[in-house]
């Protein structure tokens, strides 16, 4: 476990000393453009809108670092020859690839965090500016502590991307890892599709191609719960739960898979 | 030799910075020949490219909820830009499209659903003039959110206001007035809106509770002209059998109030609630609003119909 942590924390460092801060600059910028700006744009809804927009954002970004920094993760330490050192010390090949994806998570873990605050500071200074008349018409109130549950799950989320983006980094180019991981990413809100496919005119093999892969695949659908929490809607604990938990097992089996791959291949 | 090499690096940086000053000025430069010389492709209506809002939803790759909130932002502009048009014949068909996408994406898009309805109603050239549009619209948002009285309301006030049908409008007044939550003024309205037909006090009403209620300005706004529209309505309804009066006595409609308060049979010239005179017609003897004014073009219904037996 302790060799996991140490690699773990190779890659948070590396990652925070590198990214994090211009990431974070950009998002607080958009929010707070984006808050003046489409206040003069639409009839009203600039909180749901900064809401909407805080969350997308988060997501998008969330998946962008995740992805690229995800394909380098393994690819950067074989092109530098650095895998040789490392793996000469003792360190065992799946604990190199949990300690890798342990600290890309805890990366995105720190990012989500510091946009949530940025998120919540910009909602608080609507909340400032707005007059009570208005606020009387909010669905919910700017700063609901609620939007949380939907930053983790863009965390849970991000977590898959990263085990997508590493399992593909274990056996092909950086180019093709970022391909395979987004496509992924792609059908995996595609997927109630792929139950449905006779709906569509698709036949019968077709239609049963498409519900083997709805069920091999990850469902990105109940991780998207923007919608409900900006309306007010509740999203309970069970959903989240469920949700994240299927989420998990997909997971542990990239993170199984990784392992199983990256063994297979030859440093020598 | 030993002082040439040791300036040639600060020349070779003072090179570089010349170069790109003169390469972005060239860039910029090129861009402002190409905007001159080329025309952009602009379509002559705005176009909308994915017309089916489940594609759309497809499309947008789970974020459902920014893209409704883009389309939302879109469909005002495209209302607003053509209401503002200088353009003879106004355009509005792609209103429709634009709040169903939006309605798609975003099913619980409570603001699009009842501004929509508003803005779809608006008769032409102030809107496209599709109150049949507007129920369709607020109907789906009932599919989606059966409790929500406001969507009753809406229904309602659509069909009073635009449809001039005060049973039906009644009709969804009382519907709204039983769901959880509705204010308890909704109820006697629909009782109102029965018993008025074609009397002001109902649509008074419903426009004072917008005034109060409604929390955007710009919906705030339009309720408190349409309650100084009716002002006026009810004075040109005074005014009116003078103007026709005159005619009598004189066989001819006067050519302005000027006739009028000689004849003893005005004051002094009518003003309506924004401070602007109102028209007499010299042909026709109607009073009406004056173009100038913030009320015009007043939108005077003949309400009643639908209670005809």
């Amino acid at each position: 476990m302790r060799a996991v942590l140490i690699v773990a924390r190779g890659v948070f460092t590396d990652s925070i000393r590198d990214r994090i801060p211009y990431n974070l600059v950009f998002f607080a910028v958009l929010l707070m453009g984006a808050s003046f700006l489409l206040a003069q744009l639409t009839a009203g809804q600039d909180v749901k809108i900064i809401k909407d927009l805080g969350l997308s954002a988060a997501t998008l970004m969330g998946v962008l670092i995740a992805v690229f920094i995800g394909i380098g993760l393994v690819a950067k330490e074989v092109d530098r020859r650095s895998i040789y050192s490392l793996l000469s010390k003792p360190i065992t090949r799946s604990q190199f690839i949990l300690g890798k994806y342990l600290g890309l998570v805890l990366t995105l873990v720190a990012n989500l965090s510091v946009m949530a605050i940025a998120y919540y500071g910009v909602l608080a200074y609507l909340d400032w500016i707005t007059p009570a008349s208005v606020k009387l018409g909010w669905e919910a109130a700017a700063l609901d502590p609620a939007l949380l549950k939907a930053f983790v799950l863009i965390g849970v989320e991000l977590m898959l991307v990263t085990a997508l983006a590493l399992f593909f980094s274990t056996f092909s180019s950086t180019f093709l890892s970022a391909a395979l991981t987004l496509a992924i990413y792609v059908i995996g809100h595609f997927s109630e599709d792929l139950r449905t496919l006779e709906s569509f005119g698709a036949s019968s093999t077709v239609s049963m191609i498409g519900r083997g892969l709805y069920f091999m695949l990850p469902n990105l659908a109940p991780l998207n719960v923007t919608s409900a929490l900006v309306h007010a809607q509740p999203v309970s604990v069970q959903h989240m739960l469920l949700a994240s938990g299927s989420i998990g097992l997909y997971v542990a089996v990239l993170l199984v898979a990784s392992t199983l791959v990256f063994d297979r291949r030859d440093f020598k | 030799m030993p002082a040439s090499a040791s300036s040639s690096p600060s020349r070779r940086r003072a090179l570089h910075w010349v170069a790109f000053t003169v390469l972005l000025v060239g860039a910029i430069g090129t861009q402002i020949l190409i905007d001159g010389a080329f025309e952009r492709y602009a379509p002559k209506q705005p176009v909308q490219w994915v017309r089916s809002p489940g594609v759309m939803r497809r499309l947008v790759l789970g974020f459902d909820s920014l893209a409704a909130d883009i389309y939302w932002i879109r469909a005002v502009q495209y209302y607003g830009g053509t209401k503002l048009a200088t353009a003879e014949n106004k355009d509005y068909s792609m209103l429709f499209p634009l709040l169903d996408i939006t309605t798609t994406l975003d099913p619980r898009f409570n603001i699009a659903y009842r501004f929509g309805a508003i803005l779809l109603s608006e008769d032409y050239p102030n809107g496209p003039g599709r109150p049949d549009e507007a129920i369709q619209l607020l109907e789906k948002g009932i599919r989606e959110s059966p409790g929500k009285w406001e969507y009753y309301l809406y229904a309602g006030f659509v069909h009073y206001w635009w449809r001039q049908d005060p049973r039906s409008a009644a009709d969804w007044f009382l519907r709204a007035s039983k769901l959880p939550g509705a204010p308890n003024w909704i109820g006697p309205l629909a009782a109102s809106v029965l018993a008025e037909g074609g009397e002001h006090g109902a649509a008074r009403t419903l426009w004072r509770q917008l005034a109060q209620s409604a929390q955007q300005e710009w919906m705030r706004r339009t309720a408190r002209i349409r309650l100084l529209q009716l002002d006026a309505e009810v004075v040109i309804d005074q005014l009116q059998p003078l103007v026709n009066r005159f005619y009598d006595g004189a066989g001819r409609f006067p050519t302005g109030w000027n006739e009028l308060v000689r004849a003893g049979l005005v004051r002094g010239i009518p003003l309506d609630p924004t401070g602007v005179a109102y028209t007499v017609d010299p042909v026709s003897g109607i009073v009406d609003v004056a173009p100038g004014s913030e009320l015009f073009p007043l939108q005077r219904r003949t309400l009643g119909s639908g209670l005809e037996p």
